[in-house]
């Protein structure tokens, strides 16, 4: 139900537009019923003053991933985010009396590969059931999903994140995947509180998703977003999701409880509206916080299902469905049991392998995993786990690395330093992507080159990076000699330099010819102070060495 | 010419004794005269004499399509049909207009047939008189035959018989010589009960067999479009023609057999016709009775061989019958909002409100009840106590039927109804209900079970009005079934309507043109 932005007014209008050719008389616009959602009155008190100490929270995720296919998973209506509203809807998207569904093989190939990649037992036959609710953006009336015999059951899903003191730590952490259906999305709700109307668009009214449970082996934000990010990997890597949560392409709820140790599971809340992993990690650690500190006032967790207001940060009530509704499920009498093949052996005579979904095929093909590649990284390059890890984390990163790579002699793990701390450092800085970067892999690997043969110094190389981030375009070279960044290697200004310094600080030049070496140093920094950083520091540490012996 | 076969008239359009746009105006007129039966939604004079234009041009030019250019035929309204309505007698679809043909629907066009119209029904195919729907209750033409009325001196206006259901409307069309066939649909017998109560051949075929895509359901598992006809080899024909897999109904399966015409001689010696002794149901007219033993004398004489076979669970399926259809009926109409298509109320305070009174007034109360009581089944607390164990009995059910034909028996020889065809007024003195369940009882098992079966109209009761008997064959037989079916037909001596007069009011005279010129 995220409804994007766009204004209503102008959605009503199109939309009337569309619909008068699908259905001539019919109009969309529906009344408004109510506010779908409540401030509580008593907000929790966050504010506790003792740590808790038994207390730990228990995260389980339901997650919706849509399937990056080009049709939907029951019509040929044409998959694509933003299109204009009702464009992309079929006689069944829209429910017309007597359609039926036709099953979409390349959504059921996308979950038997994700399946595979997250480890899961493919059900070789599983079912399909209606799952009944009156909602104006389900034209059906009911949803079909698999709630007795899902696709996929009993994976895992190996995720690690960097923790610790100063969070350059690896912590490896599993999460079982209780099950993989498949499913259709429903369409979007716009509400127009001004109007009191509600207009419906169908364009994402049955496409096919892919419903992930993890079971609620998490026990904080942080864990979530970590297995949330790899699962996201893995489906970008497999493309069998695009993984944009803002799109909605990757929608993610959270079941949040809290306990002690050792003890049954606590009330759960269920935690909805969560469009960015950012935002999983503060939902699920306010709701944990929250319902903490109900216990801790004396109070009980209720079972309910809680929005995220990234706003201010919290979690508040929806309205309550849950509790009285009654999905009704059946099975869909409409298509037969969804079959898959382990390998071509396994197929009945006279069926086409390029018609049915064998499961060896899609296994072979499988493309190399995140986890397989952070391991590679690590075995080539001489990495450390946690550089792979933030090479593998951001998307195109590792491309992008071993682009520098090809065009410098610098070690790697020399270079690595770069890529992760200052292009990463300057491109979170401006929420940009890898593919957004101002400079280019080549442009980074002259600089570099510049470093590596002495041309500037370390310090005057990260002036140079700032420069070139600011001024796309210009090369290294040209900015060193604009800003006069290269290194002096004059013996006889750095004589002058080095003597100045000297005699301004006869203390230290006592200290040194006493035998303490380290205030060598100090006087090195001061005399690259002088030079703005472009002093050969090799010719530095000479000259001063001489005239302090 | 209007009481000719399929095959007979087929043979007329080729030989040049009549035309299509002919024989298309003679239909028009005879839906006019006959508007009484109200057998008709809607009339779609203008395509189908453009239809009959083309046809005309085909047959002139010697490049016909097949047996069914130029013939025209009636669809019962619960099939869509592209740009003309498709209301299922219902007002909750009395204004809806489908943007594509029902594959069935497609497949006659692209045989050159010309429709003629929609036909009545009970709402959403929910009954077995055709009285129940929007559009008032449909008149069985033979209440205006003269074995009829000089049987009964009944006065057609007040006495006047229904035609079954709920596919009444299709039988009726067949039988008042508007149409040469007919689809119905069938889902406990509303093909093959309105068939005997008009006297004219409804056949079920194998579940699968035909596709569903674009037939407004009822219950999916077990509806099946039907074909009505005034002979077994007509009814032959057209399933040649609609039989087969349908990439959009993904519970077809191939035709077993690619045949489109029943062999002219077949030997019924050796075959092995079952009489379920549980067919000997409560109510069952002593005529009915009569008339069962006598074909299976017939076939005995004949050298069949006839035995008593037993179907234990018979007993159980209607009230199973009732559980399944009204579960997948709560779930089928749950589209029904008012929204995207369809009656929409006034009432707007609220979405609920607007959707529950949409549905209230969109749908007659049989519609409500079996919605009320699907969704009772439904319900977490009572799903495993009604419909699982629904689904447990129909299994039975199925597996009755297997035991008996892997046993040797090749068809099974039933009654089709309970008796001939019940006044109006004593029909509706009972609730739906109650009337479904006394009239489905010999042919809604056939639907659990997915099988073939055909009523076959055998003679005419002491009130002159039809009885059918059914004969119901192994899956995918469709084609052996109708073999006997005709071998049967051959045999009974069931007269055409048009020996009985005219079944159009006061027009006695005209109907003896008609025999004239149609023998």
């Amino acid at each position: 139900m995220a409804a994007s932005s766009v204004a209503a007014s102008e959605l009503l209008q199109n939309m009337n537009k569309h619909i008068s050719i699908l259905y001539p008389k019919a109009s969309y616009v529906i009344r408004r019923i109510s506010t779908s959602r409540q401030r509580s009155d008593s907000q929790p008190q966050l504010r506790v003053k003792s740590a808790p100490q038994q207390l730990v929270g228990v995260v389980g995720l339901e997650v919706h991933a849509q399937i990056n296919s080009n049709t939907k998973l029951f019509s040929g209506s044409s998959v694509r985010f933003s299109a204009p509203p009702n464009s992309l809807v079929s006689p069944f998207d829209a429910s017309l009396p007597g359609t039926l569904p036709v099953l979409n093989t390349r959504c059921v190939e996308a979950a038997v590969m994700t399946a595979l990649a997250l480890n899961c037992t493919i059900n070789r036959t599983s079912l399909f059931d209606r799952k009944h609710y009156f909602y104006a953006d389900l034209p059906a009336g009911y949803q079909i999903t698999q709630q007795r015999r899902p696709i996929a059951v009993d994976g895992f899903l190996d995720y690690s994140f960097l923790g610790g003191k100063k969070r350059n730590q690896v912590i490896k952490r599993t999460v079982s995947i209780k099950q993989i259906q498949l499913e259709q999305d429903s369409g979007k709700s716009l509400h127009d509180d001004l109007r009191s109307q509600t207009l419906i668009d169908l364009n994402r009214a049955g496409v096919g998703l892919m419903e992930l449970v993890m079971e609620p082996d998490m026990s904080c934000g942080e864990e979530a977003a970590a297995a949330v990010g790899e699962l996201q990997r893995i489906l970008q890597t497999l493309g069998t999701c695009q993984g944009n949560m803002s799109e909605g392409q990757l929608r993610v709820d959270a079941n949040v409880s809290v306990h002690e140790p050792g003890e049954p599971l606590g009330i759960r809340t269920e935690v909805k509206n969560i469009n960015s992993i950012r935002y999983l990690a503060k939902a699920i650690d306010y709701e944990i916080q929250r319902q903490i500190a109900v216990l801790q006032r004396g109070g009980t967790v209720q079972s309910q299902t809680r929005a995220f207001d990234s706003k201010s940060g919290e979690t508040v009530p929806m309205r309550d469905k849950e509790g009285l509704q009654d999905y009704r499920f059946m099975p869909e009498p409409n298509l037969p049991p969804l079959i898959v093949y382990e390998d071509n052996a396994s197929l009945p005579t006279g069926i086409d392998a390029c018609q049915v979904v064998v499961v060896q095929a899609i296994r072979e093909a499988l493309p190399e995993l995140p986890a397989v590649k952070r391991e590679r990284l690590v075995q080539t390059y001489g990495l450390l786990p946690e550089h792979s890890l933030t090479l593998v984390n951001e998307d195109g990163l590792v491309e992008y690395f071993e682009e520098v790579l090809k065009a410098t002699k610098k070690e790697p793990r020399k270079v690595i330093g770069w890529v992760t701390k200052e292009l990463v450092g300057h491109l979170k800085q401006q929420d940009m992507s890898v593919s957004q970067s101002p400079i280019a892999p080549s442009a980074l690997a002259e600089l570099l080159e510049l470093q590596e043969t002495g041309h500037i110094s370390s310090s005057a190389a990260r002036r140079v990076f700032q420069e070139m981030w600011r001024s796309p375009g210009k090369t290294a070279l040209q900015i060193i000699r604009e800003q006069d960044l290269g290194l002096v290697s004059d013996t006889a200004q750095l004589h002058n330099i080095c003597q100045e310094v000297l005699d301004s600080h006869p203390d230290e030049v006592n200290a040194i010819r006493g035998g303490n070496k380290k205030v060598l140093n100090k006087l090195m920094g001061l005399v690259q102070r002088e030079t703005k950083g472009r002093a050969d520091p090799v010719l530095v540490r000479k000259i001063i060495q001489e005239k302090t012996s | 010419m209007l009481s000719l076969t399929i095959r007979e008239v087929s043979l007329a359009l080729r030989e040049g004794r009549i035309s299509p746009t002919e024989l298309c105006r003679k239909c028009l007129n005879r839906i006019k005269k006959t508007q009484h039966l109200n057998a008709y939604i809607t009339v779609t004079e203008e395509l189908a004499l453009k239809q009959a234009q083309e046809a005309e041009t085909r047959l002139l030019q010697g490049t016909p399509r097949g047996p069914l250019d130029g013939i025209p035929f009636a669809v019962k309204d619960n099939f869509c049909t592209e740009n003309i309505k498709t209301t299922c007698a219902s007002r909750m679809l009395k204004d809806y207009t489908p943007p594509f043909n029902a594959t069935v629907v497609q497949k006659l066009f692209d045989q050159g047939a010309v429709l003629m119209g929609k036909v009545n029904m009970d709402e959403f195919a929910m009954g077995s008189g055709s009285t129940d729907g929007v559009f008032g209750p449909v008149r069985n033409p033979w209440s205006y035959s003269a074995s009829y009325r000089e049987q009964t001196e009944a006065t057609p206006d007040s006495d006047w018989v229904i035609t079954g259901g709920s596919s009444g409307g299709s039988a009726a069309a067949v039988a008042s010589l508007t149409s040469y066939l007919a689809l119905g649909s069938d889902t406990g017998g509303s093909t093959r009960n309105p068939g005997a109560l008009c006297g004219v051949v409804g056949l079920k075929p194998t579940y699968g067999l035909l596709s569903r895509h674009g037939l407004i359901p009822l219950v999916n598992s077990m509806d099946v479009p039907g074909i009505i006809t005034r002979s077994v080899s007509d009814a032959a024909i057209v399933l040649g023609i609609l039989q087969g897999l349908d990439i959009k109904d993904s519970t077809t399966i191939p035709a077993a057999s690619s045949l489109t015409e029943l062999p002219e001689q077949f030997d019924v010696k050796n075959l092995c016709v079952g009489i379920p002794k549980e067919y000997h149901a409560p109510g069952l007219s002593e005529e009915t009775v009569a008339q069962w033993s006598r074909v299976a004398d017939m076939f005995e004489r004949a050298g069949a061989w006839v035995k008593q076979v037993s179907l234990p669970h018979t007993q159980y399926s209607i009230v199973c019958y009732h559980v399944l259809c009204s579960t997948e009926v709560a779930s089928n109409m749950a589209r029904f909002d008012g929204l995207e298509y369809g009656h929409r109320s006034e009432v707007d305070s609220s979405t609920e409100a607007m959707y529950a009174s949409s549905r209230h007034e969109g749908f007659n109360d049989v519609v409500r009840g079996r919605i009320l009581s699907g969704n009772y089944f439904l319900l977490k607390q009572n799903y495993e106590h009604y419909f699982v164990k629904a689904q447990q009995v129909r299994r039975l059910i199925a597996e009755d039927f297997k035991h008996v034909f892997s046993s040797g028996v090749d068809v099974l020889l039933t009654p089709t109804t309970l008796t001939d065809a019940a006044c109006y007024s004593g029909f509706t003195q009972e609730d739906n209900r109650t009337r479904s369940t006394q009239e489905d009882v010999f042919t809604q098992p056939v639907n659990m079970a997915g099988l073939p079966a055909v009523s076959v109209p055998t003679a005419l009761s002491r009130r002159g009005l039809p009885i059918g008997l059914q004969l119901i064959g192994p899956a995918l037989q469709d084609w052996k079934l109708l073999s006997v079916a005709q071998w049967m037909e051959q045999r009974v001596g069931f007269p055409s309507i048009s020996d009985y007069g005219d079944s159009s009011r006061n027009d006695t005279g005209r109907s003896k043109r008609e025999r004239t010129s149609a023998v």
